[in-house]
């Protein structure tokens, strides 16, 4: 290992470097967390005490998030949103990796590449394309039969679709490395033993695969949570957090309650991010 | 597998797993795609009448705002790129070669972690280090370096600087994956044969990582691109970023033709971008972001 650098003034300043590297990642995030606990009403320097109104005060002008309506609702709407978005992905997404990995049909190459294509579409135009989609069905719907599709127009319906829509690509991804590396001796084992079909499927593969479906199922949870892009056009009434914390930034401008936001999101992150560690290396094969 | 019913059915799982892809793909990416073509292509003459034909993108064309627009973007997304890779593959390379074993696995988690918290959070948290009444601003006058606040936001150098941040973890992570593989003693053969850092570099190293290269590159570029809250919190109201000229056809003028058509333009153009940049490179889109 590092035979490549042999001075150790080179070996020195690449570790700076590195050092330097990491205070560039964690600044903004140090800074976003570290202001919900300042006992000022903007999240600026001076530092003046410790407190933690930011997040249980009642009382106007510090409101806490907990007691902040908009701010709860749109957490429970982005709860929702995101519990939907990881179930379907995760289900979708272990299909395409039976799909990807057991079978062979004409074109798989071709559809692989249009399996990852959503992930590198602009998030923004995911969004239009399929707002403008769904409005062109609920028209004509409209137009010709008088019945209005309340589902089509903009709403946690097309929020979800909308997200699902390029999330997917992600747990087939996670799913997928895992299914390769299956050992088909195993299946082989329990069918020479006489088990069905459903039953190997059920007692061996999935078992083997369900690390990969927690994990995949915790990215897509996050990432439904913390999108804007695509979500920002299928918005309705019923907005979700990252939308509610926007608003209210060009709004009102920076306030501390947005840091009580932002440290409890990292805070959710990083637990559920260390769940799908624990879960991932304790069934590591 | 020679026995009919044992093919029907493995031919019937096969249908059966193709149609929740088929249904996804069709009916959230092709169909929806295709539709905002057709949208693209109408035009309104009159209230409630419509007509096809061009005029949404020649009056894109006609614009100068517009495609200067489309060109900024596109001109600081690639530096954007180049700056990614730059930072990025250092840090890979530390990670993939030079790191032991257990730091290994802590440095990679801690590049992510930032993946894992929305982009609002990030910008928001740059919004605070770097405005004039920020912590960098005020920490510097207190401890005399400057006299008066200053504003370090709303300038190009800012934007480049927060999109660069959010999207290097895109370059680290098929970096460190590609040069996982790479066997070390094919960098000491180098040496040995008398190569110095920078050929070893430049004829092994590089050369070796050149998918990792172009997929972090690809994933970057379209990220960078397609952005649109890093742009305008770090940026302001007038940081010319193009999705924001979408939205603004889309949400602001309720124009959807024509937003449709902008829609098009950006996408034909990054795929452009994309496409040239695995041209000059040789390579795939299978052998770089695909890649099983």
């Amino acid at each position: 290992m590092g035979q490549s650098i042999q001075q150790p003034f080179l070996r020195q300043s690449y570790r700076l470097y590195m050092v330097l590297f990491f205070i560039f990642l964690a600044a903004p995030l140090i800074a976003a967390g570290l202001f919900a606990f300042n006992d000022s009403l903007f999240p600026v320097l001076p530092w003046r005490g410790f407190t933690l109104d930011w997040f249980f005060n009642d009382t106007e002008p510090k409101l806490g998030m907990f007691h902040d309506r908009r701010l709860l609702r749109g957490l429970y709407y982005s709860f929702i949103i995101a519990c939907f978005v990881s179930m379907l992905s995760v289900f979708v997404g272990t299909c395409n990796a039976f799909l990807f990995v057991r079978h062979d049909f004409p074109a798989k190459n071709f559809f692989y590449i249009l399996m990852v294509l959503p992930l590198v579409i602009p998030g923004v135009i995911l969004g239009i394309s399929i707002l403008a989609m769904a409005s062109n069905i609920a028209n004509s719907v409209e137009k010709s039969m008088g019945i209005d599709l309340e589902l089509l127009r903009p709403g946690i319906f097309l929020v979800v679709l909308g997200q699902f829509s390029f999330i997917t690509t992600i747990t087939s991804l996670i799913i997928t490395a895992r299914l390769k590396k299956f050992d088909d001796t195993m299946e082989e084992a329990a069918f020479n033993l006489g088990a069905s079909k459903t039953h190997v499927l059920r007692t061996i593969t999935l078992p083997f695969l369900r690390p990969a479906m927690i994990a995949g199922g915790i990215v897509a949870f996050l990432v439904s949570f913390e999108n804007f892009n695509t979500t920002l056009f299928l918005v309705g009434s019923e907005a979700p957090l990252t939308i509610t914390m926007y608003d209210r930034m060009v709004k009102v401008g920076s306030t501390p309650v947005l840091n009580a936001v932002s440290f409890f999101l990292m805070l959710g992150s990083a637990l559920l991010a260390l769940i799908s560690v624990l879960v991932q290396r304790d069934t590591k094969t | 597998m020679s026995r009919p019913v044992a093919k029907d059915a493995r031919n019937l799982a096969l249908i059966l797993l193709f149609m929740p892809f088929a249904l996804w793909i069709l009916l959230l990416i092709v169909l929806p795609h295709i539709g905002m073509f057709v949208l693209s292509l109408k035009e309104k003459v009159a209230p409630r009448v419509y007509e096809y034909g061009f005029d949404n993108y020649i009056n894109f064309a006609q614009e100068p705002i517009y495609w200067n627009t489309l060109l900024r973007t596109g001109t600081v997304s690639l530096l954007v790129t180049f700056l990614a890779l730059l930072i990025g593959f250092p840090v890979a390379y530390y990670i993939a070669k030079i790191a032991g074993k257990r730091t290994k696995g802590a440095l990679f988690l801690l590049c992510l972690i930032p993946l894992w918290v929305s982009d609002l959070i990030r910008a928001f948290g740059w919004i605070l280090l770097l405005r004039e009444t920020g912590v960098i601003s005020s920490a510097l006058q207190a401890s005399g370096i400057i006299n008066t606040p200053i504003e370090m936001l709303y300038n190009d150098a800012t934007v480049v600087m927060g999109l660069v941040y959010t999207v290097v973890l895109f370059m680290i992570v098929p970096l460190v994956s590609t040069l996982d593989g790479m066997n070390d003693e094919m960098i000491e053969a180098g040496y040995n044969l008398g190569g110095n850092g920078f050929t070893v570099l430049r004829r092994i190293i590089i050369p070796y990582a050149m998918p990792g290269i172009v997929a972090g590159c690809i994933v970057v570029f379209m990220l960078s691109a397609g952005s649109y809250l890093t742009p305008i919190l770090l940026g302001g109201k007038n940081s010319s970023w193009f999705t924001e000229q979408i939205y603004d056809q889309f949400i602001s003028r309720y124009n959807w033709e024509s937003g449709a058509a902008f829609g098009f333009v950006l996408l034909l153009f990054t795929s452009i971008v994309v496409w040239l940049g695995l041209k000059l490179s040789g390579q795939t889109l299978s052998s770089t972001v695909a890649k099983s």
